[in-house]
């Protein structure tokens, strides 16, 4: 087994709402009364039902309320176990979802006034993603600036699966206002569910769901590089949470070759999909989607090309890994120690020793 | 990729093609607009005239996102005595079964009733494709085999088209296409599954296809290049769907061939695929076995394009994680990114694999002697 080292950045933990009433408090008198009067339901993503078996692991499971929603829990189950110095808190809220503008941007505000009373002012160590109403682009750019004040959000996030490909220039002045503020983009597993969860339509079963994230996070990258946002804001760091890593080299082979045969299509793309991906994209560790033996994915790491790109997660509480296997077998302790601290650190700008935005 | 025109190297001089091999993935094409009118009852002539083919996309005439060159053909396959490339059987032979020394060819062609709207249309161009297949080609050169091509969303009409060809030796595969009106382990593609099981043909589930769904789980991505990326995230997807819904379960014989889509990704989706099932088997009962396990026992994979790492011995360890003996070669000929026989598989590998991948794999699975 490989044994975590102390100090390490946890990246991808999930704070639970524990029901849509809990953000009543940060709503004002208008969205309270909606949220009453209409009788409005829990926002419970299909991505993670919550009793679904990757939505918690068994022993992680509380006896009541949703797996994720009790700070001891975390502390004591992810934090402490790890040693974990530093954890950023990633909310999967399904605020994403809902179709009004006006009642996402309300709900994504009372979504991060929350994690911060609730859970960064009462732990030092947890540090928070900006949960964005995506449904319009202003009011986004709006709550990261307005969450950015506070120092202790590290990351805008966003979900693999929304209405348009992440590329399109629609989005820029989200990831203009992430660039400027030193924040990076995490993009998270999931679905707005405003199209089919899959490119080939509707399955039946949460499995091809969760199966299928994979393969949203290959089109997104493929839509981020060919469209251009890394030539525009060269900075921007983006993070593709409980993404997976292990397609990751097939895929740029294909994209690269292609890239060759039709970049006179895109012609802004003025470096190989790779060194952008070395440059400007990273990855969180869990799920490790390989066999259990240190060999296989040690050759997938050669594959990869680079040791900078992983950045440690345990993906608390989804069920990824058992006892404390947060780090697969065989990695050198060398590659350990990048991927727990390093990697981290030279990822998320406002985690640095020194300030560095003004 | 075949960006600039320039003469070929001697055949005989490159290590892959000195021996017989077989070309997996060829596209035959219509010489003229007319061409299928006599495999056509009369009435389709005047529908296709007034209406269109109707397909789940928007565009009358050409593909919603434009190819890089014409036809997404090579630039140097136009036949001579005119037409679209891969429309002449000569040229095709001069150009490139003769100097290729191709012993076995499959043809896959594309335009047909597949993602089309109107079902009885869709059946009756993919009837007529198919009396066209042998007519102009495979009667015509016996190297060349072709895909029975199938109305894929009307199950019932597809799997009586198969039976119809059932025991025909001109055909040695059904040809389905990766993105249809659902993902492809539904069930309303089932009588396709079983009635090709019956025939002991092989499915080909060739990248692309309009079913009407958006290329990503996204949206509509901008351009071309997300569209050839994104057909082999559907394929897996495609895939997935098929191994999740127990099709590989309820039909145990059938074997299937992912062409044109990519190999290099099967390993990272079927370590998912087991990992997954391990927490969520509960909800899916019917599989008795892990996803893995179909995959390798159900699916075969062409090689173009070709999977092209910067060090051949990644290559190398993707195709052991496969399996030397579940690849089939292809060039994809006539299209633009056709793979040159000669150049696709790097030095150090065993003869026997040589000959396994550029022929043996092949004759095996399609029943060639």
């Amino acid at each position: 087994m490989t044994l975590p080292i102390a100090g390490g950045m946890d990246c991808d933990l999930h704070p639970a709402v524990p029901h849509l009433t809990s953000l009543l408090p940060y709503m004002n008198d208008y969205w309270r009364d909606q949220v009453t009067t209409r009788g409005m339901t829990d926002l419970i993503s299909q991505s993670y039902p919550t009793n679904s078996p990757i939505a918690s692991r068994p022993d992680w499971r509380p006896a009541q309320g949703k797996p994720g929603s009790s700070l001891a829990d975390m502390q004591r189950q992810a934090l402490d176990r790890f040693g974990t110095a530093t954890g950023i808190c990633n909310p999967l809220y399904g605020v994403q979802m809902v179709f009004s503008e006006d009642m996402a941007d309300a709900f994504c505000r009372a979504l991060n006034d929350w994690l911060v009373k609730e859970w960064l002012d009462k732990d030092d160590r947890l540090r928070g993603s900006i949960v964005i109403p995506v449904q319009s682009i202003d009011k986004a750019v709006a709550e990261i600036e307005r969450c950015a004040q506070d120092k202790r959000f590290v990351q805008v996030l966003m979900l693999v699966m929304g209405d348009m490909p992440l590329g399109k220039r629609h989005y820029w002045p989200i990831y203009a206002a992430a660039e400027r503020l030193g924040l990076p983009i995490g993009i998270h597993a999931g679905s707005a569910y405003h199209n089919p969860p899959t490119s080939v339509g509707w399955g039946s079963y949460h499995i091809e769901d969760y199966v299928a994230q994979a393969q949203a996070f290959q089109t997104q990258l493929t839509s981020l590089i060919v469209e251009g946002v890394f030539a525009r804001h060269p900075n921007l760091k983006m993070v593709m949470l409980e993404s997976g890593f292990t397609w990751l080299p097939p895929f740029l082979w294909r994209l690269h070759k292609f890239w060759r045969g039709v970049r006179m299509e895109t012609p802004w793309v003025d470096r190989a999909p790779l060194e952008i991906v070395r440059s400007n994209i990273r990855f969180s560790l869990q799920p490790v989607d390989a066999p259990p033996d240190g060999d296989t994915l040690n050759r997938l790491f050669d594959h990869m090309q680079s040791d900078e790109l992983i950045l440690f997660s345990t993906d608390y509480p989804h069920w990824q890994f058992d006892g404390d296997e947060v780090l697969p077998k065989g990695l050198s302790q060398d590659l350990v120690r990048k991927i727990m601290i390093d990697n981290p650190h030279a990822t998320y700008a406002r985690l640095q020793v020194k300030e560095t935005t003004p | 990729m075949n960006i600039q025109i320039r003469e070929r190297p001697d055949a005989a001089a490159s290590a892959g093609i000195k021996t017989a091999i077989a070309d997996c993935d060829i596209h035959p094409a219509r010489a003229t607009k007319d061409e299928l009118h006599p495999y056509l009852a009369k009435r389709w002539h005047g529908h296709l005239e007034t209406f269109g083919v109707h397909p789940y996309q928007g565009m009358m005439e050409g593909p919603p996102y434009p190819k890089a060159q014409p036809n997404a053909s090579r630039r140097d396959a136009y036949p001579p005595e005119g037409g679209p490339q891969g429309s002449s059987l000569s040229f095709m032979q001069k150009q490139h079964l003769d100097p290729n020394n191709v012993a076995l060819g499959v043809l896959n062609p594309l335009n047909t009733g597949q993602g089309i709207r109107n079902q009885d249309l869709a059946a009756a161009i993919c009837s007529a494709i198919n009396d066209w297949q042998i007519e102009k080609w495979t009667s015509k050169d016996s190297r060349l085999k072709g895909s029975v091509v199938v109305a894929n969303e009307d199950g019932v009409s597809a799997a009586a088209e198969i039976r119809r060809r059932a025991g025909d030796t001109n055909f040695v595969q059904v040809l389905l296409l990766s993105r249809n009106v659902e993902p492809l382990g539904q069930r309303r593609y089932w009588p396709i599954y079983e009635a090709a099981q019956d025939a002991g043909l092989p499915i080909g589930v060739h990248a692309f296809g309009f079913g009407g769904n958006q290329i990503t789980a996204s949206g509509w991505p901008s351009y071309y290049i997300e569209e050839m990326v994104g057909h082999s995230q559907c394929q897996q997807t495609a895939l997935a769907s098929l191994v999740l819904e127990g099709v590989f379960e309820r039909f145990p014989k059938l074997k299937m061939v992912m062409v044109e889509a990519g190999f290099g990704w099967a390993p990272s989706l079927a370590w998912r695929l087991d990992k997954v099932f391990a927490r969520l088997h509960a909800e899916v009962p019917h599989l008795k076995r892990k996803p893995s396990e179909y995959i390798r026992d159900h699916i075969w994979w062409t090689t173009q394009p070709m999977e092209d790492p910067e060090s051949r011995d990644h290559l190398f360890q993707i195709i052991e994680w496969i399996g030397w003996d579940k690849l089939l070669f292809a060039t994809d000929y006539p299209h633009w990114d056709y793979d040159e026989p000669s150049r696709v598989l790097p030095a150090g590998v065993s003869d026997a694999n040589r000959q396994a991948f550029y022929l043996d794999n092949a004759k095996q699975l399609y029943g060639i002697a």
